[in-house]
């Protein structure tokens, strides 16, 4: 008898069910459970105010990571208004003996960075963290998602969660980008593509040459963005370049077990023949770089282009949302997107605050200034990050520019410390969202690839790498 | 969670699509746990830039300050998991929203708190916002027991919620309670996948932590 063709995330799935509880609903096991101060504090009071314990804290990884400060020599107490939950967070690990990563902690970093980097989120696991961005671990082959408090709450005390079987898509990216264009572009050009709502109850598979011919970090930023088209999951079936950049990280395993963990690792594949819910094919050999326009990320086009005109838009509300979003932007419909002026330039977040981003940042930056109206700052999404950038020089070349060179955290990407961009300030961004007051109050985003975002410090307005040297 | 079975009160119509959370809670209301988070609900929207209240937003004015309904465009919800986003809109008083689409986290969240979100399709939710645009007493029914939505004009709109979702909301159930019972098979799971993957189970011990001085792995 032939067995069934399967997908990735059907042996994913069958391997973490404890039980089918009823109708649709399925008990899952999480193996690695990511916790931030944000998101934790409310779910560790309904743990605590029913006298319940942290059922696994040997699978249970705090990180301090959203409300710090980042400004350089920070402690866990330099921006006030986040105190309450860095205390909550130092008080709830120590009671329930879980080990924190502290704001000091050579392995401190965006929890989403910190994950993949350190080697904690391993091929085939299932990975959940109360934030939407969790899916961006999925770039080194396990099934990662993001849950709200409640469920935070029953992982703490169950490290299990109840599951509806989602629906199966995969995006199949044809071809190497050309030269200049960014995985942060692919990313973009998708969403832009299929719309923000495609993936809603779906898990996605990302295939093709243009994922296997990326590195780790390159997929872990496509990964980082499946919610902002509606997925909660997304990742990329793992390879010899997973197993590679997992080797020897501090959390992976060692000697034997990695090899056993290996063997097992290389069964993680769709099979030839499994059927998806849907498929979507992108040619990425057409893409170039993307920057977005309005106050969603599907709002998106190439650099060179003009911006839309609502009325072209068929969807009359896609056309209402379109005029409101050119409102809430100041700007003008059909006008060109390069050249609009912008008066902050953020690097970093669980986007694209790792080394590659930075190197690719730091390879326009060089020898050039930051435009004098401009604020610009690099936030390094983790220590190892920072130390790693630091020991080829990155900081020097950002600094010599005019950036400013932070601690790390994720800082203006979701503005819940004190990095915001002013009430109708323009920032590009290589954060995930444009939202209206994302970055702050009456804030504006275009978000976009690093180098990108370094080429536009420079130029004082939107361009890319190439319109820099033109 | 708190239980839902049957609710009467005002619906605000809220006729745009992709509203999400950092629109329903924006990030700086999610400092703290002691305050109230309906106060920052919509806050973008429904204060100026100094704390005053917009007048025109329909929030901000009279019967919709008393709403307990929202009815909006697909899509409401997406963007983050953050939970502040379904307590902002309770403790704000909304017990309901109404909806073709919802984002996934902020839809199983709402479940999670007592929050009903009712999936509708675009035609219904069409004739909702139409008769709220219309009617000088925008009050509607929702009745989860026989999953009827009951407009003052009498009309009764049907919609469906899945049902074991439906009978935690009617009950108001515990379910970290509930997954505990399941102990056992929870511990027979993990002893065989420590047999089956046992570096899921191999956390490195690094040496304790002082100030500063980083990590050290042993």
């Amino acid at each position: 008898m032939i067995a069934e063709p399967n997908t990735l995330f059907d042996k994913i799935w069958d391997r973490h069910v404890i039980k089918h509880i009823e109708d649709d609903v399925f008990l899952i096991h999480v193996d690695r459970h990511l916790v931030h101060e944000c998101t934790s504090g409310a779910a560790f009071v309904t743990l605590n105010n029913t006298g319940r314990r942290v059922r696994s804290p040997n699978l249970t990884y705090p990180v301090i990571d959203h409300i710090l400060s980042t400004a350089p020599g920070r402690t866990g107490e330099t921006f006030a208004g986040g105190r309450e939950f860095v205390h909550l967070i130092r008080k709830n690990c120590a009671e329930h003996n879980i080990e924190l990563i502290d704001y000091d902690d050579s392995r401190q970093g965006i929890v989403h960075v910190i994950a993949p980097g350190l080697g904690i989120a391993l091929p085939g696991t299932t990975v959940v963290c109360g934030d939407s961005h969790t899916a961006t671990s999925g770039g080194v082959g396990c099934w990662a998602w993001g849950i709200g408090t409640s469920e935070v709450a029953h992982v703490l005390a169950t490290q299990s969660i109840l599951q509806r079987r989602p629906k199966r898509m995969r995006i199949n990216f044809d071809g190497k980008v050309p030269e200049g264009t960014y995985p942060k572009d692919m990313i973009l050009y998708l969403i832009g593509k299929i719309g923000i709502a495609a993936g809603q109850g779906h898990v996605v598979e990302y295939a093709g040459s243009g994922i296997r011919s990326l590195g780790i970090e390159g997929r872990l930023t496509i990964c980082n963005m499946s919610i902002e088209f509606g997925a909660r999951a997304g990742f990329v079936a793992p390879d010899d370049t997973t197993f590679e950049y997992l080797a020897n990280k501090p959390y992976a395993p060692k000697g034997r077990l990695w090899d056993a963990a290996v063997d097992y690792w290389r069964t993680l594949a769709s099979d030839p023949g499994a059927q998806f819910d849907s498929n979507v094919d992108i040619d990425s050999k057409v893409i170039r770089p993307q920057v977005t326009w309005g106050t969603t990320p599907q709002d998106v086009c190439a650099v060179d282009a003009a911006l839309p005109i609502p009325t072209e838009f068929r969807d009359p509300e896609r056309r209402k949302a379109a005029e409101r979003a050119f409102s809430y932007q100041g700007l003008e419909p059909g006008r060109p997107l390069a050249g609009i002026p912008v008066d902050v330039a953020f690097i970093g977040s669980c986007t694209n605050g790792r080394l590659s981003d930075l190197e690719a940042a730091a390879r326009v930056v060089k020898g050039k200034k930051v435009a004098s109206r401009v604020r610009a700052l690099v936030v390094p999404g983790s220590a190892e990050v920072r130390k790693g950038a630091e020991a080829i020089g990155l900081n020097k070349i950002f600094e010599e520019a005019g950036f400013e060179w932070r601690e790390t955290g994720c800082s203006m990407c979701v503005a819940v410390n004190d990095d915001f961009v002013g009430p109708g300030q323009r920032c590009i961004s290589t954060s995930n969202r444009n939202f209206e007051s994302r970055q702050g109050p009456q804030s504006r985003t275009h978000l976009a690839s690093p180098a990108t975002v370094a080429a536009s410090a420079i130029a004082g307005f939107i361009t890319d790498e190439a319109g820099l040297r033109n | 969670m708190e239980k839902f079975n049957r609710l009467t009160g005002i619906a605000a119509s809220l006729p745009m699509v992709d509203i999400n959370t950092d629109a329903i809670i924006p990030a700086s209301y999610q400092r703290t746990l002691k305050d109230d988070p309906g106060i920052g609900l919509f806050a973008g929207w429904r204060y100026d830039l100094q704390g005053n209240e917009v007048p025109d937003f329909i929030l901000n004015r009279k019967p919709f300050r008393e709403s307990k309904i929202i009815v909006a465009g697909a899509n409401f919800g997406c963007g983050s998991s953050r939970e502040f986003a379904v307590w902002a809109l309770m403790r704000f008083g909304i017990r309901c929203v109404i909806a073709p689409s919802f984002g996934d986290i902020f839809y199983e969240n709402s479940f999670k708190n007592g929050l009903l979100p009712i999936l509708l399709t675009q035609q219904y939710v069409d004739v909702l916002q139409e008769y709220l645009g219309k009617t000088n007493s925008p009050t509607l029914t929702i009745d989860l027991e026989r999953q009827e939505i009951t407009l003052l004009d009498g009309r009764v709109l049907n919609f469906t919620v899945p049902p074991s979702r439906r009978v935690a909301l009617l009950e108001g159930i515990d379910e970290i309670g509930q997954t505990l019972r399941f102990d056992k098979e929870i511990k027979n799971f993990e002893e065989g996948q420590r047999e089956a993957e046992p570096w899921i189970y191999s956390r490195p011990e690094f040496a304790k932590r002082t100030e500063g001085a980083g990590y050290a792995q042993n």
